[in-house]
Protein backbone atom coordinates (compact mmCIF):
# COMPACT_ATOMS: atom_id res chain seq x y z
CA UNK A 1 0.00 0.00 0.00
CA UNK A 2 2.91 2.44 0.62
CA UNK A 3 4.75 2.20 -2.53
CA UNK A 4 0.80 2.79 -4.31
CA UNK A 5 0.77 5.88 -1.95
CA UNK A 6 3.87 7.22 -3.16
CA UNK A 7 3.34 6.20 -6.65
CA UNK A 8 0.07 8.47 -6.64
CA UNK A 9 1.45 11.44 -4.86
CA UNK A 10 4.87 11.46 -6.93
CA UNK A 11 2.71 11.12 -9.89
CA UNK A 12 -0.37 13.21 -9.54
CA UNK A 13 -0.12 15.32 -5.88
CA UNK A 14 3.50 16.53 -6.24
CA UNK A 15 4.17 16.11 -10.04
CA UNK A 16 8.20 16.92 -10.40
CA UNK A 17 7.13 19.68 -13.76
CA UNK A 18 3.98 20.93 -12.52
CA UNK A 19 4.35 21.43 -8.83
CA UNK A 20 8.01 21.39 -7.78
CA UNK A 21 9.10 23.04 -10.44
CA UNK A 22 11.81 20.97 -11.89
CA UNK A 23 13.18 19.93 -15.12
CA UNK A 24 11.78 22.81 -17.14
CA UNK A 25 13.89 22.88 -19.98
CA UNK A 26 13.29 19.83 -21.68
CA UNK A 27 9.42 20.38 -21.03
CA UNK A 28 9.06 23.76 -23.04
CA UNK A 29 12.02 22.45 -25.42
CA UNK A 30 11.03 18.95 -26.37
CA UNK A 31 7.10 19.15 -26.40
CA UNK A 32 6.54 20.45 -29.49
CA UNK A 33 5.92 16.57 -30.74
CA UNK A 34 4.30 13.44 -28.98
CA UNK A 35 6.92 11.39 -30.32
CA UNK A 36 9.68 13.29 -29.23
CA UNK A 37 8.05 13.52 -25.48
CA UNK A 38 7.18 9.77 -25.34
CA UNK A 39 10.96 9.07 -26.58
CA UNK A 40 12.49 11.74 -23.99
CA UNK A 41 9.91 10.94 -21.44
CA UNK A 42 11.62 7.29 -21.26
CA UNK A 43 15.09 8.30 -21.72
CA UNK A 44 14.18 10.63 -18.82
CA UNK A 45 12.70 7.94 -16.84
CA UNK A 46 15.97 5.54 -17.51
CA UNK A 47 18.21 7.87 -16.17
CA UNK A 48 16.63 8.90 -13.11
CA UNK A 49 16.40 5.28 -11.58
CA UNK A 50 20.14 4.55 -12.76
CA UNK A 51 20.88 7.98 -11.16
CA UNK A 52 19.30 7.31 -7.96
CA UNK A 53 20.46 3.87 -7.43
CA UNK A 54 24.03 5.23 -8.10
CA UNK A 55 23.93 8.19 -5.78
CA UNK A 56 22.21 6.95 -3.43
CA UNK A 57 24.72 4.03 -2.63
CA UNK A 58 27.31 7.13 -3.06
CA UNK A 59 25.96 8.26 -0.14
CA UNK A 60 25.18 5.97 2.03
CA UNK A 61 28.56 4.00 1.65
CA UNK A 62 30.94 6.62 0.61
CA UNK A 63 29.84 10.18 1.07
CA UNK A 64 28.25 9.63 4.72
CA UNK A 65 30.78 6.85 6.45
CA UNK A 66 33.57 9.09 5.60
CA UNK A 67 32.48 12.68 6.74
CA UNK A 68 32.18 13.98 3.02
CA UNK A 69 28.98 15.27 3.11
CA UNK A 70 29.60 18.87 1.55
CA UNK A 71 31.15 16.91 -1.52
CA UNK A 72 27.39 15.89 -2.67
CA UNK A 73 26.72 18.39 -5.46
CA UNK A 74 30.34 18.12 -6.81
CA UNK A 75 29.82 14.15 -6.64
CA UNK A 76 26.26 13.65 -7.64
CA UNK A 77 26.36 15.87 -10.83
CA UNK A 78 29.89 13.85 -12.04
CA UNK A 79 28.40 10.97 -11.47
CA UNK A 80 25.33 11.66 -13.59
CA UNK A 81 27.27 13.29 -16.32
CA UNK A 82 29.15 10.04 -16.13
CA UNK A 83 26.16 7.49 -16.44
CA UNK A 84 24.58 9.30 -19.18
CA UNK A 85 27.83 8.81 -21.26
CA UNK A 86 27.57 5.15 -19.83
CA UNK A 87 24.17 4.98 -20.69
CA UNK A 88 24.68 6.35 -24.28
CA UNK A 89 27.59 4.06 -24.72
CA UNK A 90 25.64 0.82 -24.01
CA UNK A 91 22.89 1.25 -25.73
CA UNK A 92 24.61 1.82 -29.08
CA UNK A 93 26.44 -1.74 -28.58
CA UNK A 94 23.36 -3.21 -27.03
CA UNK A 95 20.05 -1.80 -28.90
CA UNK A 96 20.68 0.00 -31.92
CA UNK A 97 17.30 0.83 -32.63
CA UNK A 98 16.58 2.19 -29.59
CA UNK A 99 19.84 4.33 -29.40
CA UNK A 100 18.57 5.88 -32.98
CA UNK A 101 15.09 6.65 -31.33
CA UNK A 102 16.85 8.16 -27.94
CA UNK A 103 20.01 9.48 -29.41
CA UNK A 104 19.46 12.90 -28.96
CA UNK A 105 17.62 13.19 -25.59
CA UNK A 106 20.85 11.87 -24.04
CA UNK A 107 23.24 14.41 -23.86
CA UNK A 108 20.48 16.72 -22.47
CA UNK A 109 19.51 14.86 -20.07
CA UNK A 110 22.78 15.91 -17.90
CA UNK A 111 21.38 19.60 -17.15
CA UNK A 112 18.04 18.13 -16.53
CA UNK A 113 17.52 19.54 -13.03
CA UNK A 114 14.75 16.96 -12.20
CA UNK A 115 17.83 14.24 -12.21
CA UNK A 116 19.98 15.79 -10.23
CA UNK A 117 16.94 16.97 -7.82
CA UNK A 118 15.30 13.70 -7.20
CA UNK A 119 18.64 12.56 -6.27
CA UNK A 120 18.94 15.22 -3.93
CA UNK A 121 15.74 15.19 -2.87
CA UNK A 122 15.97 11.14 -1.62
CA UNK A 123 18.79 12.02 0.48
CA UNK A 124 17.32 14.93 2.21
CA UNK A 125 13.78 12.97 2.97
CA UNK A 126 13.82 11.05 6.12
CA UNK A 127 12.05 7.95 5.25
CA UNK A 128 13.78 7.75 2.10
CA UNK A 129 16.96 8.30 3.10
CA UNK A 130 17.37 4.74 4.66
CA UNK A 131 15.14 2.27 2.57
CA UNK A 132 16.92 1.93 -1.06
CA UNK A 133 13.52 0.53 -1.86
CA UNK A 134 11.36 3.21 -1.28
CA UNK A 135 13.83 5.58 -3.23
CA UNK A 136 14.10 3.69 -6.02
CA UNK A 137 9.81 3.21 -5.92
CA UNK A 138 9.35 7.52 -5.86
CA UNK A 139 12.19 7.79 -7.96
CA UNK A 140 10.74 5.77 -11.35
CA UNK A 141 6.98 7.23 -9.75
CA UNK A 142 8.76 11.25 -10.36
CA UNK A 143 9.98 10.23 -13.37
CA UNK A 144 6.93 8.97 -14.82
CA UNK A 145 4.95 11.96 -13.63
CA UNK A 146 7.39 13.78 -15.85
CA UNK A 147 6.96 11.62 -18.58
CA UNK A 148 3.28 12.75 -17.87
CA UNK A 149 3.36 16.22 -17.57
CA UNK A 150 5.40 16.33 -20.74
CA UNK A 151 2.65 14.29 -23.17
CA UNK A 152 -0.02 15.77 -22.04
CA UNK A 153 1.61 18.78 -22.34
CA UNK A 154 2.98 17.67 -25.98
CA UNK A 155 -0.30 17.20 -27.19
CA UNK A 156 -1.80 20.55 -26.15
CA UNK A 157 0.93 22.41 -28.09
CA UNK A 158 0.30 19.83 -31.36
CA UNK A 159 -2.97 21.55 -31.13
CA UNK A 160 -1.74 24.86 -30.95
CA UNK A 161 -0.24 24.60 -34.01
CA UNK A 162 -3.15 25.13 -35.93
CA UNK A 163 -4.56 27.67 -33.52
CA UNK A 164 -4.34 31.27 -33.86
CA UNK A 165 -2.18 32.67 -31.49
CA UNK A 166 -1.56 36.71 -31.41
CA UNK A 167 1.68 37.39 -32.36
CA UNK A 168 3.33 38.20 -29.36
CA UNK A 169 2.24 35.34 -27.39
CA UNK A 170 3.50 32.55 -29.83
CA UNK A 171 6.10 29.92 -28.78
CA UNK A 172 6.86 30.13 -25.33
CA UNK A 173 4.86 32.81 -23.63
CA UNK A 174 1.51 30.68 -24.58
CA UNK A 175 2.93 27.26 -24.01
CA UNK A 176 3.63 29.19 -20.21
CA UNK A 177 0.29 29.95 -19.82
CA UNK A 178 -1.08 26.54 -20.44
CA UNK A 179 1.40 24.99 -18.69
CA UNK A 180 0.00 27.62 -15.68
CA UNK A 181 -3.43 26.17 -16.34
CA UNK A 182 -2.11 22.49 -16.51
CA UNK A 183 -0.30 22.93 -12.58
CA UNK A 184 -3.72 24.42 -11.90
CA UNK A 185 -5.49 21.54 -13.09
CA UNK A 186 -2.81 19.42 -10.96
CA UNK A 187 -3.54 20.75 -8.00
CA UNK A 188 -6.81 19.77 -8.02
CA UNK A 189 -5.03 16.11 -7.15
CA UNK A 190 -4.43 17.87 -3.47
CA UNK A 191 -5.87 15.62 -0.85
CA UNK A 192 -6.73 12.48 -2.43
CA UNK A 193 -3.90 10.52 -0.47
CA UNK B 1 36.97 49.98 -21.78
CA UNK B 2 33.61 50.95 -23.44
CA UNK B 3 33.40 47.09 -25.40
CA UNK B 4 33.09 46.01 -21.65
CA UNK B 5 30.62 48.16 -20.98
CA UNK B 6 28.51 46.83 -24.09
CA UNK B 7 29.19 43.84 -22.78
CA UNK B 8 27.64 44.85 -19.21
CA UNK B 9 24.89 46.50 -20.36
CA UNK B 10 24.09 43.49 -22.90
CA UNK B 11 23.73 40.80 -20.68
CA UNK B 12 21.03 43.07 -18.60
CA UNK B 13 19.19 44.56 -21.35
CA UNK B 14 19.26 43.10 -24.78
CA UNK B 15 20.31 39.62 -24.04
CA UNK B 16 18.48 39.38 -20.91
CA UNK B 17 19.09 35.74 -20.22
CA UNK B 18 15.40 34.60 -18.59
CA UNK B 19 13.02 37.01 -20.23
CA UNK B 20 15.17 37.16 -24.20
CA UNK B 21 17.49 33.95 -24.09
CA UNK B 22 15.03 32.32 -22.56
CA UNK B 23 17.67 29.77 -20.33
CA UNK B 24 17.19 28.57 -16.23
CA UNK B 25 13.66 28.33 -16.28
CA UNK B 26 13.81 25.74 -13.02
CA UNK B 27 14.89 28.46 -10.66
CA UNK B 28 13.01 31.53 -12.21
CA UNK B 29 10.09 29.76 -12.13
CA UNK B 30 10.84 27.65 -8.81
CA UNK B 31 11.90 30.66 -6.42
CA UNK B 32 9.96 33.39 -7.05
CA UNK B 33 7.08 33.35 -4.53
CA UNK B 34 8.73 36.53 -3.00
CA UNK B 35 10.81 39.23 -4.31
CA UNK B 36 12.99 39.10 -1.71
CA UNK B 37 13.65 34.89 -2.80
CA UNK B 38 13.58 35.86 -6.34
CA UNK B 39 16.69 38.72 -5.36
CA UNK B 40 18.55 36.01 -3.03
CA UNK B 41 18.73 33.14 -5.72
CA UNK B 42 19.57 36.16 -8.37
CA UNK B 43 22.43 37.13 -6.49
CA UNK B 44 23.45 33.70 -5.35
CA UNK B 45 23.08 32.74 -9.40
CA UNK B 46 25.46 35.92 -10.31
CA UNK B 47 28.39 35.17 -7.58
CA UNK B 48 28.78 31.66 -9.42
CA UNK B 49 28.35 32.94 -13.12
CA UNK B 50 30.87 35.60 -12.14
CA UNK B 51 33.34 33.44 -10.01
CA UNK B 52 33.08 30.79 -12.71
CA UNK B 53 33.48 32.68 -15.67
CA UNK B 54 36.94 34.28 -14.53
CA UNK B 55 38.42 31.12 -13.65
CA UNK B 56 37.28 29.55 -16.58
CA UNK B 57 38.53 32.09 -18.52
CA UNK B 58 41.58 32.05 -17.01
CA UNK B 59 42.12 28.31 -17.07
CA UNK B 60 41.07 28.36 -20.86
CA UNK B 61 44.46 27.25 -22.13
CA UNK B 62 45.31 24.66 -19.62
CA UNK B 63 42.17 22.74 -20.08
CA UNK B 64 41.76 19.96 -22.74
CA UNK B 65 39.69 20.38 -25.61
CA UNK B 66 37.93 17.02 -25.25
CA UNK B 67 37.11 17.58 -21.80
CA UNK B 68 36.55 20.49 -21.55
CA UNK B 69 32.70 20.02 -20.70
CA UNK B 70 33.51 18.08 -17.40
CA UNK B 71 35.59 20.44 -16.33
CA UNK B 72 33.85 23.24 -16.11
CA UNK B 73 31.06 21.73 -14.37
CA UNK B 74 33.09 20.70 -11.80
CA UNK B 75 34.43 24.47 -11.49
CA UNK B 76 30.66 25.57 -11.27
CA UNK B 77 30.10 22.87 -8.71
CA UNK B 78 32.56 23.76 -6.47
CA UNK B 79 31.65 27.48 -6.80
CA UNK B 80 27.80 25.81 -6.17
CA UNK B 81 29.29 24.11 -2.87
CA UNK B 82 31.07 27.90 -1.78
CA UNK B 83 27.67 29.70 -2.12
CA UNK B 84 25.63 27.05 -0.44
CA UNK B 85 28.16 26.84 2.55
CA UNK B 86 28.15 30.80 2.93
CA UNK B 87 24.11 30.91 2.66
CA UNK B 88 23.74 27.88 5.25
CA UNK B 89 26.04 29.87 7.43
CA UNK B 90 25.01 33.20 7.29
CA UNK B 91 21.21 33.58 5.74
CA UNK B 92 19.56 30.01 7.13
CA UNK B 93 16.03 31.45 6.54
CA UNK B 94 16.67 31.87 2.74
CA UNK B 95 18.60 29.07 2.69
CA UNK B 96 15.83 27.08 4.12
CA UNK B 97 13.36 28.70 1.66
CA UNK B 98 15.50 28.71 -1.53
CA UNK B 99 16.30 24.69 -0.30
CA UNK B 100 16.60 22.66 -3.25
CA UNK B 101 17.16 25.01 -5.63
CA UNK B 102 20.78 25.96 -4.88
CA UNK B 103 22.45 23.21 -5.43
CA UNK B 104 20.27 22.79 -8.42
CA UNK B 105 22.32 26.40 -9.83
CA UNK B 106 25.01 23.67 -11.16
CA UNK B 107 22.65 22.42 -14.01
CA UNK B 108 21.38 26.00 -14.33
CA UNK B 109 21.74 26.38 -18.70
CA UNK B 110 23.36 29.74 -17.83
CA UNK B 111 26.11 29.10 -16.06
CA UNK B 112 27.43 26.54 -18.37
CA UNK B 113 26.20 28.06 -20.93
CA UNK B 114 28.32 31.52 -20.75
CA UNK B 115 31.21 29.45 -19.92
CA UNK B 116 31.09 27.42 -23.28
CA UNK B 117 29.78 30.28 -25.07
CA UNK B 118 31.96 33.30 -23.66
CA UNK B 119 34.83 32.41 -20.88
CA UNK B 120 36.15 29.83 -22.58
CA UNK B 121 36.75 32.21 -25.88
CA UNK B 122 37.62 35.79 -24.51
CA UNK B 123 39.96 37.24 -21.95
CA UNK B 124 39.27 37.17 -18.07
CA UNK B 125 38.28 40.72 -17.93
CA UNK B 126 35.38 40.55 -20.48
CA UNK B 127 34.99 37.35 -18.78
CA UNK B 128 33.96 39.16 -15.62
CA UNK B 129 32.22 41.92 -17.00
CA UNK B 130 30.00 39.14 -18.83
CA UNK B 131 29.65 36.93 -16.19
CA UNK B 132 28.17 40.87 -14.38
CA UNK B 133 26.25 41.46 -16.53
CA UNK B 134 24.37 38.05 -17.24
CA UNK B 135 24.17 38.13 -13.71
CA UNK B 136 22.39 41.66 -13.15
CA UNK B 137 20.32 40.64 -15.72
CA UNK B 138 18.74 37.36 -14.40
CA UNK B 139 18.67 38.92 -10.79
CA UNK B 140 16.82 41.77 -11.99
CA UNK B 141 14.35 39.08 -14.29
CA UNK B 142 13.61 37.18 -11.14
CA UNK B 143 13.15 40.13 -9.10
CA UNK B 144 10.45 41.77 -11.23
CA UNK B 145 9.15 38.22 -11.90
CA UNK B 146 9.16 37.61 -7.43
CA UNK B 147 7.71 41.37 -6.92
CA UNK B 148 4.66 41.12 -9.09
CA UNK B 149 3.95 37.49 -8.17
CA UNK B 150 3.91 38.59 -4.21
CA UNK B 151 2.16 41.68 -5.05
CA UNK B 152 -0.47 40.03 -7.17
CA UNK B 153 -0.77 37.43 -4.40
CA UNK B 154 -0.12 38.74 -1.09
CA UNK B 155 -0.43 42.66 -1.64
CA UNK B 156 3.09 42.96 -0.47
CA UNK B 157 6.07 44.00 -2.10
CA UNK B 158 9.76 43.19 -0.25
CA UNK B 159 7.58 42.34 2.59
CA UNK B 160 6.11 46.23 2.22
CA UNK B 161 2.53 45.81 2.46
CA UNK B 162 0.11 47.69 -0.34
CA UNK B 163 -3.06 46.23 0.55
CA UNK B 164 -4.75 44.19 2.43
CA UNK B 165 -3.43 40.71 1.74
CA UNK B 166 -7.11 39.62 1.89
CA UNK B 167 -8.29 40.72 -1.44
CA UNK B 168 -5.12 39.14 -2.77
CA UNK B 169 -4.73 35.89 -5.29
CA UNK B 170 -3.14 33.24 -3.59
CA UNK B 171 -2.56 31.30 -6.46
CA UNK B 172 -0.03 33.90 -8.02
CA UNK B 173 2.17 32.63 -5.40
CA UNK B 174 1.76 28.90 -5.99
CA UNK B 175 3.03 27.26 -9.27
CA UNK B 176 0.53 28.07 -11.75
CA UNK B 177 1.40 31.47 -11.07
CA UNK B 178 4.93 31.45 -11.75
CA UNK B 179 4.37 29.96 -15.15
CA UNK B 180 1.30 32.50 -15.63
CA UNK B 181 3.22 35.46 -14.70
CA UNK B 182 6.40 34.61 -16.38
CA UNK B 183 4.47 34.47 -19.68
CA UNK B 184 2.85 37.44 -19.33
CA UNK B 185 6.59 39.19 -18.85
CA UNK B 186 7.71 37.56 -21.69
CA UNK B 187 4.92 39.01 -23.80
CA UNK B 188 5.21 42.48 -22.66
CA UNK B 189 8.92 41.83 -23.45
CA UNK B 190 8.21 40.34 -27.08
CA UNK B 191 5.65 43.63 -27.65
CA UNK B 192 8.43 46.20 -26.02
CA UNK B 193 10.79 44.75 -28.67
CA UNK B 194 8.32 44.75 -31.84
CA UNK B 195 7.38 47.98 -31.33
CA UNK B 196 10.64 49.54 -30.67
CA UNK B 197 11.57 48.27 -34.46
Amino acid sequence: MTYVLIFISAVFINNVVLSQILGICPFLGVSKKIDTAIGMGISVTFVIAIATLVTFLLMQYILIPFNLKFMQTISFILVIAALVQMVEIILKKVSPSLYQSLGVFLPLITTNCAVLGVAILVTKDDIYSKSLLLSMVYAISTAIGFALALIIFAGIREHLNIMNVPKAFQGIPVALIIAGILAMIFMGFTGIV
Amino acid sequence: MNKNLNILTNGILKENPVLVLLLGMCPTLGTTSSAINGFGMGIATAFVLVCSNLVISLLKNLIPDKVRIPAFIVIIASFVTVVEMIMQAYMPPLYESLGLFIPLIVVNCIVLGRAEAFASKNTPLSSTFDGIGMGAGFTLALTILGAVREFLGTGKIFDFPVYPEDYGLIIFVLPPGAFIVLGFLIVIVNKLKTTKN
